[in-house]
């Protein structure tokens, strides 16, 4: 525990460990050992092809490659430690030094609760729009993953589409999650220099950033690997996220599953390194265990928030940012289930220090956007956040004074102290506090503020523009994308 | 003696113990125990209970997986006697099952295909990024009842509907029925594409087929 009498960022907040140095060791060692001797597979010409130019075996007919320890070591050494996600609004600009936790939106659903006729109904461009649009105007709300499939356009440009939408409703750093083709990241990246204003703009304050997913176990999408080598050497910052999940893609045993994931999300990071060293990336994880009975992804059970625990301690092993995967409730609606959940994984992952969290607003297992559930997730946001400031114990919060003013047996109500420091409690908006006769009157009062708060925001909220040209620009490069989803490629990704 | 083999066959097959499993299959073929015995007395009633059991929330998916993988084992090794006697196990229905084009996501798709084939379905797996005109070929090749067409990703999963479209195209529809799995599917989804079912799980999938072919009370 800190012993600091005054409070500065980073000091008083509550800290969280669930392994040891030693067993962070072990898992690391177990992790370049099978790196080394079991492989992962990269199915990309070009990551093959990097592999065997810096001491890896390919097996080309499988596509998996094994790499010496040292090798992956070395690589990791070029990481930067820290680095910002630019935003339009460059006050949004958010940084990834460890001592702050970003709460997104999750992605990427494919069904929307609507919140005006309250159907459940398959997502369109518009609703990634209008989620954006929202979420623009959430204080808690940091940045944007695409939270819902744009299902009425056409997958060769739906996910440059998304991210355009996101842009063009927030002033907010954008992080897509469905951009997984070499072409398409290229494209993507020429937009996001549009809008950042140029190349080197777009290099020291990327308002754009990319998470791919990885195939547990051990496994890599080629496209993803492409499209995440297209980011880097653009100086996009590219995340890869391990989902291995106990008993089905990954062992039944935590650890087990912890080295999987590991060896996936730092061989795909020490890749990168090598093809661009120096290329801001970061480690990201949403590993939870299988439902026993049905095989299906579940989250939101103890093990994950074990595992979102861990999986920061291994980033700071690493010294990169972390991305976690928390909130996403398995719970249909927004009910106890899905409050059990959302708080206990974003504490877990707030605590431990994650640098992004992920994310709010989609229910059963991220596949339902919710504008209630988002709205409640601020709300837990509240809670955590307000649990990170710790507790302060300078002069002024041990609050001495008053304490010898007020004396045995007054009261801290009219103390001018307290109308100075109540501020600094914590207010519930949708926690119902009210006296159980108000209660029974009208028990969904909260649940309905949530979803009146979204709908007041969908229908009042103008979030400041683009300007005309940069708008007109995105539509003829994504234009000139779907007449050649080539053209924007680099020499370096054609070779 | 008999009865020993066929109570050792059942107690395999609930251990999962596909090695055991085998070796008792090889007995049965060295005992002169008729292949189809060994099976229908033997083996499907260790699945039949291991099946029951999973019902009653007393045993997981991996004992499911386990006690269906020590059974295919043991039925590869009774097929080649079986098919010289010309017995042939009574087949539920014929499945051609696959991940769309452009996906390579498999373990949901591969989870199915066994538990179909354990619940009697003959399945012909055709493996991942499999193009429609693939599909359309291995049903009329292997005279499909069902195909089941898996997609993980949501910029994907467009292809399902392009493999019922091909099937039309080849006038092959309604007659081999179309079902749909996969992370983003729904439901909705497959009553938008014109596929006939949808399930959430490789369970709901053998319950799924089964009522396809009109054989839902045929068993458990």
């Amino acid at each position: 525990m800190s012993t600091a009498t005054t409070a500065t960022d980073g000091e008083a907040r509550p800290k969280l460990q669930v392994l040891s140095p030693a067993a962070i060791r072990r898992i690391h060692t177990a992790t370049l050992d099978v790196i080394e001797h079991v492989g992962v597979r990269f199915p990309s010409m070009r990551a093959q092809a990097i592999w065997a130019a810096n001491g890896a075996t390919v097996d080309p007919v499988s596509g998996i490659v094994r790499v010496p320890g040292h090798v992956i070591e070395a690589a990791l050494e070029t990481a930067p430690p820290a680095y910002v996600l630019g935003a339009r609004n460059p006050a949004q600009d958010l940084p990834l030094d460890g001592r702050h936790v970003h709460l997104a939106t999750d992605g990427c659903g494919i069904e929307v609760l609507d919140p005006w006729t309250l159907d459940v109904r398959r997502s369109t461009l518009q609703d990634v729009a209008d989620i954006a649009r929202v979420a623009d105007a959430l204080d808690a709300i940091a940045f944007h993953w695409v939270a819902v499939s744009a299902q009425d356009r056409p997958p060769a440009t739906r996910p440059l589409e998304e991210i355009a939408a996101v842009w063009r409703n927030s002033t907010k750093h954008a992080q897509s999650e469905s951009v997984v083709t070499a072409e398409d990241a290229a494209t993507v990246i020429e937009m996001a220099a549009a809008v950042n204003g140029g190349r080197d703009a777009l290099r020291a304050r990327p308002l754009f950033s990319m998470m791919q997913c990885t195939i547990s176990p051990l496994a890599h999408d080629g496209g993803s690997i492409d499209a995440g080598l297209v980011a880097a050497e653009a100086g996009v910052p590219v995340g890869y996220m391990t989902m291995a999940s106990c008993a089905f893609s990954g062992p039944a045993t935590i650890a087990g599953s912890l080295v999987v994931g590991n060896a996936e999300v730092i061989s795909a990071l020490a890749l990168m390194q090598l093809a661009y060293p120096g290329c801001p990336v970061y480690y990201a994880a949403a590993q939870t265990a299988m439902d026993l009975r049905s095989g299906a992804y579940t989250g939101g059970g103890p093990e994950d928030f074990l595992f979102g625990a861990a999986t920061n301690e291994l980033s700071d092993f690493y010294d990169v940012p972390l991305s976690m995967g928390a909130y996403a409730t398995g719970a249909k609606t927004p009910d106890w289930q899905a409050g059990l959940e959302n708080g206990l994984s974003a504490f877990m992952a707030s605590v431990a220090g994650s640098d992004m969290l992920l994310g709010a607003g989609l229910l059963h297992g991220s596949r339902i956007w919710s504008y209630e559930q988002m709205i409640l997730d601020t709300e837990i946001d509240g809670i955590v956040k307000a649990m990170l400031r710790g507790i302060p114990t300078d002069d002024v919060s041990l609050a001495l004074e008053a304490i010898a003013e007020v004396g045995p047996g007054g009261e801290y109500l009219t103390l001018p102290h307290t109308r100075t420091h109540m501020r600094g409690l914590w207010q519930a908006k949708y926690l119902d506090r009210r006296p159980y006769g108000q209660w029974a009157a009208d028990p969904e009062k909260p649940h309905r503020e949530a979803l009146e708060r979204a709908r007041t925001l969908l229908r009042d909220h103008r979030p400041e523009p683009l300007d005309p040209a940069l708008d007109a620009e995105l539509d003829r490069l994504i234009t000139a994308h779907a007449a050649d989803p080539a053209t924007f490629l680099s020499a370096d990704a054609r070779a | 003696m008999g009865d020993e083999i066929f109570a050792a066959m059942r107690q395999s097959v609930i251990d999962g113990d596909a090695v055991a499993a085998a070796a008792l299959a090889e007995k049965a073929l060295a005992d002169g125990v008729p292949p189809l015995d060994a099976i229908e007395i033997g083996f499907v009633p260790g699945l039949s209970y291991v099946g029951e059991q999973f019902g009653l929330g007393e045993l997981f998916l991996p004992d499911m997986m386990l006690a269906a993988r020590a059974m295919q084992k043991a039925i590869a090794i009774l097929e080649p006697e079986m098919a010289r006697q010309s017995a042939t196990r009574k087949v539920v229905g014929r499945v051609v099952i696959g991940t769309v084009k452009g996906d390579i996501h498999e373990i949901g798709k591969n989870l199915v295909g066994m538990m179909l084939s354990t619940s009697g379905f003959e399945v012909h797996d055709l493996g991942v990024d499999v193009a429609p005109d693939r599909f359309v070929e291995a049903a009329r090749e292997h005279d499909a009842d069902i195909i089941g067409v898996s997609a993980l990703l949501t910029t994907t999963m467009a292809g399902q509907r392009t493999v019922v479209q091909a099937l039309e195209a080849a006038g092959m529809r309604p007659k081999v029925k179309v079902i749909v799995g996969g992370a983003p599917a729904s439901e909705s989804w497959a009553a938008e594409i014109g596929a006939d079912g949808y399930s959430e799980d490789a369970i709901g999938a053998v319950a799924l087929a089964r009522k396809l072919l009109g054989t839902d009370a045929a068993s458990a």
